[in-house]
């Protein structure tokens, strides 16, 4: 049995990890605000350039001079998962979920018959993957802090992809992050980033005028490319960023409370111990005199 | 009649709003765009944009690098990975 000196000792230190997974939650709500800034002062961008390689690709036929960022390598046989995870934990199930998504889709692939690599962006993800698919990492880089990545680091993994697949390393790169819906919701998504996944309703833009182009569609597709790699990654760090302290705060919030429910009971029990050490003491007491 | 100009890089639409003139850097020569420009798309060379408010202030320089600029019924769009 507990002495009451230990029940006490408990009690102080409970209370102090309470303090402590306030305070986090609190940094975390400060930062997921800015976060969910950035993610959102990032989608014009994202989608306009969305829509306009997808309303370019739609006019160009596939043909050999086609940029390979567009048509693709013609194979399916080699998938190369870019898996954005974050450095750190304590959030929640933020990491765990990015990694069971793209764990499932690299099974399912495997099954048939493909071969899946990773490229780890973030050490969480790394540490699964690593365990899971041993000797299939290609590559992977610690993006440190989410919220202050800056375009030029997303650019420069995208230029790394783009070397990598015209090098003919992979066929089909996905990119996995957790989209930030709300502080509640983070959805971990997949989404195709080489070749470009043309929408099915892609159109020609709508109004009869047609467009100038300088130069020409290809040479407009071919600058385009990559750079919507890059900005497709860096819109998915963004997201993720913010799904990170979402998901951080609601964990933080969740330790918080737990925290605050043991120490009442720890107090509970505390104070019944005092009151049967302070009975047993009187007991002692009164039959001493009795007996006198 | 204005033209209605959008500047946007990934990290922050940075300007959006209505102007008489934008000149713009293309990687093919410079091009202005007025109000009623017809459609036209192009990519951008690093250089500087200029806005012009309206017919006689002196334009508004910002400097930009790597992107493209789309002109279509709705007005101008520069992206740009870099502005100012």
């Amino acid at each position: 049995m507990a002495s009451l000196k230990a029940l006490k000792g408990r009690i102080d230190s409970v209370k102090s990890t309470q303090k402590i997974t306030k305070a986090m939650q609190m940094v975390a709500a400060a930062k997921l605000k800015r976060a969910q800034n950035a993610a959102e002062a990032g989608r014009p961008y994202a989608e306009r350039l969305e829509k306009v390689v997808a309303s370019l690709a739609s006019k160009v036929t596939i043909s050999s001079t086609t940029p390979k960022l567009l048509s693709g390598t013609g194979k399916d046989q080699v998938h190369l998962f870019v898996v954005a995870t974050s450095d750190k934990g304590l959030a929640g199930a933020f990491n765990a979920n990015i990694a069971r998504l793209a764990r499932r889709r690299a099974d399912a692939l495997i099954k048939q018959g493909k071969t899946v690599k990773f490229y780890c962006i973030g050490k969480k993800g790394r540490a699964v993957l690593n365990r899971l698919y041993p000797g299939q990492i290609v590559k992977s880089v610690e993006p440190g802090d989410l919220g202050k990545l800056s375009f030029a680091d997303a650019h420069a993994w995208a230029e790394d992809l783009v070397e990598r697949f015209d090098a003919g390393e992979f066929d089909v790169a996905h990119l996995f992050y957790s989209h930030f819906q709300s502080v509640l919701v983070q959805d971990p998504t997949q989404q195709q980033i080489i070749p470009v996944k043309v929408p099915e309703d892609a159109t020609a833009p709508q109004g009869t005028a047609a467009i100038e182009y300088e130069p020409d569609e290809e040479g407009i597709l071919a600058d385009l490319l990559p750079r919507n790699v890059a900005v497709q990654i860096f819109r998915a760090m963004r997201e993720n960023a913010a799904s990170e302290q979402g998901s951080k705060m609601t964990a933080m919030d969740n330790a918080t409370r737990n925290a605050g429910d043991l120490i009442k009971r720890l107090n509970i029990e505390y104070n019944r111990k005092r009151q049967a050490a302070i009975t047993t003491e009187l007991v002692e007491i009164i039959s001493g005199a009795e007996a006198l | 009649m204005a033209l209605h100009f959008e500047l946007v890089t990934p990290e922050k639409l940075v300007r959006s709003g209505e102007v008489y003139q934008v000149v713009v850097p293309g990687t093919e020569g410079d091009f202005g765009v007025l109000a009623g420009h017809a459609p036209f798309m192009a990519t951008v060379r690093d250089g500087e944009l200029a806005v012009y408010a309206d017919e006689r202030s002196q334009p508004d320089m910002i400097r930009i690098e790597g992107g493209f600029a789309e002109v279509n019924e709705k007005g101008l769009t520069v992206l740009a990975e870099k502005a100012e």
